[in-house]
């Protein structure tokens, strides 16, 4: 156990200060937090800390400074980046207990909330006021908003509607130094110099705290429609893809599916995807009654050209939230192939959607590793599925080749090698390919300016 | 240790299904104790972690694991949640066959606690009834109020002794014959009807409605007399080789190859009953015998609906108005069996009933076996929530498909003083067709 490396006294005095019910020490309780939602990273912390004030916070940053120890700060931990796993000498700060409602303003449209509230609660509050809270992560009924401030969440409704970054309008943020700050406010604009918060916004917990956030919210789209559209290969619902974007149609969401991932998730629960074709498009138009009319006849006819094998319309609500519920658990569901599965998320510009498709069926067969591939299309995210196994060496060698590979082949097609899921452990070694020497330099100038004790998540985005 | 014991347990347990497990988090959010606590150790993955923690021997079994297993309830919500499929009733089964191995939870309190109800009373139809024959005495005699109302004994106490549920006045062999044949619809199959153990002392109506039920849908129904407990009890709680035994009793009591089915209406139960052939070896006789069983084992819910159930009819003479009522998943119906719409198609094909949907409706309500009696503040807190959401369905009639969930949520309501009964949903088809006639058995009083 890692504690066994640190000084017990140091540990006494953290254990002394807090009552037994806020702090975890003991080996049964540590395990379950050594990992995030990605495979391969496992690291028990020192400790658990439910902090609950910003006192206790504030307590223990000073006390991670003296016994050189840091902090992560941690919502759910779906992260799939190992940007929640737990490094040496870490307290982890659980912030699931955060998790009120502090005001909802419907006369500005906007919601400040406790970090450790979920996605699925924060849109939920919203709707109870005909109001939307878009950003929408596969794991959204767990995921808190705190984790998709510090990874600026994407999910499926990204094309049209942005990421979290877009409906972030202010933060209570505790610096590392120990100050308390407000970033933002609830104003449509702000010119007001730097906009610090978006600093914060993805830096995945290596800056500061997140203790409250302010979100804005938008009207609910009155009508939805979805289409689900089959093909019989990759490449064809890729350029289906490219033509949608170039055509200046942007639907709520645009998302692909390959044959290996219907597969699993109709094993789930089947929700009425074509088990036999080779890629399916999952699209969503929403708005006024008629503009989505519109809309979904335009994209028809440009799928039309790309010679699909179906083309249908989802008939009721219901029908629409169990092709959406099924397809956001791709991931999990893609588990039931292999005992190890790896999930990247490189993007890449929408044009070059059908080329970066094409090049990951090649490294598949070049390496031997079997690749599935889900994608949030509309906006360029893709999501290769590395089909591998924690004991076998040598496929998990050749897997992290072919992952190399994909990666430089979206930076050079002028991609980046994450879209939504941040850099945390599992792509650091890729974005110093991505950044130029004195770009790279800049990032990490933020972070010793910020905390130049190194006390907050270290280790992540860059060594 | 023999071959059973090897299956169960996580040191010997095929890695793969502990290895499925990817952490991805998707069933932190149906964990009803996670939801509680928001600490991960009381959540799937976190226990699963610290299962593989010991199968992998980076950790001893410790006495904190131990207590961790018996605060989870078992729900296997979380085995819906999962969509890699983790197998988490064989860990969370392995888990605590290995912790009562280990007796790292031994007290003297505990061991006769355990040793009365678990390894004596519950091994025996005979037991079981004469137990019950002296709880009905009691109860009749009033000795139940006249404890609850002394002063000097510990509120502890008290309540315990106000879980013990009323013993029905007749055990289900004094209600069901061993053989019966429909009256006035031609027989179409032949089913067999389990009694079980809870279910024979105080819910021996409930069977009755079952045979009842059975007769009006053209089934000769088989019921032993002499059935005793299926073992479901005790591999929840580490019993594996006691389950073993009480399976094989069951086995021996029916004619399984003469059946088309063999009904259960307990779900706690019908989620082992379909599972006997894990109890034994492959190739041996017992396990061909649990195979053929396995195979044939239906809840009544699924059962009436693959077989074409006949709706009881409405007559437009009654001028009877609309009873409102919802329903309750039982997790070892919905999450243990994946039956979900069946009962709901079957409540809403009754006449003069409103159905209406109950908010979280497949949550647990506490019960969870013996859950409620070992880990009562958390059973508590969920039948709350529980009474909360009946609550606003304004239904007066709450159906679910477990006597464990029937009894703790009955004490919920009453706590509450909600005037909503609780009945299975068997019993109001039963009440169904009674409203057209008289086709009802003799055997009935």
């Amino acid at each position: 156990m890692a504690s066994l490396s640190f000084p017990n006294e140091a540990l006494r005095s953290l254990i002394d200060h807090f009552p037994e019910s806020s702090l975890l020490i003991s080996k049964e309780d540590l395990i379950p937090y050594s990992f995030d939602a990605t495979a391969t990273f496992y690291h028990a912390p020192l400790a658990v800390l439910f902090p609950s004030s910003i006192e206790d916070i504030l307590w223990v940053l000073q006390w991670a400074k003296s016994n050189h120890a840091c902090i992560l700060p941690r919502g759910s931990g779906t992260s799939l980046s190992g940007a929640a796993v737990p490094q040496k000498n870490s307290i982890v700060l659980s912030m699931t207990k955060w998790n009120k409602i502090l005001e909802t303003d419907p006369d500005n449209l906007t919601l400040l909330v406790e970090p450790g509230i979920t996605t699925q609660a924060v849109q939920e509050e919203a709707a109870k006021f005909s109001l939307f809270y878009p950003p929408d992560p596969g794991s959204y009924k767990i995921s808190t908003i705190g984790g998709n401030v510090g990874h600026n969440s994407g999910g499926i409704r990204g094309l049209k509607y942005g990421v979290t970054r877009n409906y972030v309008l202010g933060m209570e943020v505790v610096l590392p130094n120990g100050q308390v700050v407000w970033l933002g406010n609830k104003c449509v604009k702000d010119s007001a110099g730097y906009s610090l918060k978006d600093l914060f916004i993805g830096s995945e917990g290596t800056l500061g705290i997140v203790t409250k956030v302010l979100l804005r919210l938008i009207p609910k789209p009155q009508e939805r429609q979805v289409i689900l559209a089959s093909f019989p290969t990759l490449e064809a619902a890729s350029e289906a893809t490219s033509a949608i974007i170039k055509a200046a149609l942007i639907p709520s969401a645009l998302e692909f599916l390959d044959q290996k991932t219907i597969e699993c998730i109709e094993a789930y629960s089947p929700a009425g995807f074509p088990k036999e074709s080779q890629a399916v498009l999952l699209i969503e138009s929403d708005g006024h009654p008629q503009a989505v009319q519109d809309e979904i006849i335009r994209i028809s006819q440009v799928l039309k050209q790309y010679g699909p094998l179906e083309i249908k319309i989802a008939e009721n609500p219901k029908q629409q939230e169990q092709l959406w519920s099924a397809r956001k658990v791709a991931f999990s569901a893609l588990a039931r192939k292999a005992p190890t599965v790896l999930l990247e998320d490189v993007t890449v510009p929408r044009s070059s959607l059908a080329q970066m498709i094409h090049k990951i069926q090649q490294i598949s067969k070049t390496y031997a590793v079997e690749i599935a591939v889900y994608a949030h299309m509309g906006d360029g995210n893709l999501h290769p599925v590395f089909l591998g196994d924690e004991k076998n060496k040598d496929l998990m060698e050749k897997v992290f080749r072919a992952m190399k590979e994909i990666f430089l082949y979206a930076i050079k097609l002028g991609g980046t090698v994450t879209g939504e899921h941040g850099v945390g452990l599992a792509k650091k070694e890729f974005l110093a390919y991505q950044y130029k020497s004195e770009e790279f330099q800049l990032l990490k100038n933020i972070k010793k300016i910020l905390d130049p004790d190194n006390l907050l998540n270290p280790g992540k985005i860059f060594d | 240790m023999n071959k059973l014991s090897a299956k169960h347990s996580l040191l010997s347990l095929d890695s793969t299904i502990i290895q499925k497990c990817i952490h991805c988090g998707m069933c932190l959010p149906s964990c009803p104790t996670y939801q509680e606590t928001k600490i991960e150790r009381n959540s799937p993955r976190g226990r699963i972690a610290l299962m593989r923690a010991i199968a992998e021997k980076r950790m001893d079994l410790t006495a904190s694991f131990a207590h961790e297993l018996y605060f989870c309830l078992g729900c296997l919500a979380c085995q819906t949640a999962c969509p890699v499929g983790v197998d988490y009733k064989t860990l969370f089964e392995a888990s605590r066959q290995d912790i009562e191995k280990s007796k790292i939870l031994n007290n003297p309190l505990r061991l006769l606690a355990r040793t009365f109800l678990i390894n004596y009373l519950f091994l025996s139809s005979r037991r079981l009834r004469t137990f019950g024959r002296l709880l009905r005495i009691y109860q009749r005699m009033g000795l139940d109020r006249f404890f609850k109302s002394l002063p000097f004994l510990p509120a502890k106490l008290k309540d315990m002794l106000a879980q013990i549920p009323s013993i029905a006045p007749h055990f289900s062999f004094e209600l069901i014959p061993p053989r019966e044949l429909p009256i006035n619809t031609p027989t179409r199959w032949k089913v067999g009807l389990l009694t079980g153990c809870i279910q024979d002392l105080v819910f021996s109506k409930i069977n009755r409605d079952t045979a009842d039920v059975l007769l009006y849908n053209g089934c000769e129904v088989i019921c032993p007399p002499e059935q005793g407990c299926c073992g479901s009890l005790h591999a929840h709680n580490g019993e594996m080789e006691t389950a073993e035994r009480l399976a094989k009793k069951l086995l021996a009591a029916f004619p399984i190859e003469e059946l088309d089915a063999i009904i259960t209406n307990s779900a706690g139960c019908g989620s082992h009953l379909k599972h006997f052939s894990d109890l034994f070896p492959p190739g041996t006789f017992w396990r061909k015998k649990a195979e053929a069983w396995d195979k044939k084992v239906y809840d009544i819910h699924e059962w009436l609906i693959k077989i074409g159930f006949s709706p009881p009819q409405a007559f437009a003479s009654t001028n009877q108005s609309h009873t409102v009522i919802t329903y309750h998943d039982a997790c070892h119906l919905c999450h243990g069996q994946k039956i979900k719409n069946e009962p709901r198609t079957i409540l809403q094909s009754l006449p003069y009933v409103q159905f209406i949907e109950l908010e979280e409706s497949d949550h647990c309500c506490g019960s969870a076996g013996i859950y409620n009696i070992l880990q009562p503040e958390m059973a508590h807190k969920l039948l709350n929530k529980k009474v909360e959401k009946i609550k606003k369905t304004k239904a007066s009639i709450v159906c679910t498909a477990n006597p464990g969930c029937l009894l703790f949520i009955e004490k919920g309501l009453k706590k509450h003083h909600l005037n909503i009964q609780t009945i299975h949903p068997i019993s109001l088809l039963a009440k169904g067709y009674k409203l057209k006639d008289t086709w009802s058995s003799p055997f009935l009083q």
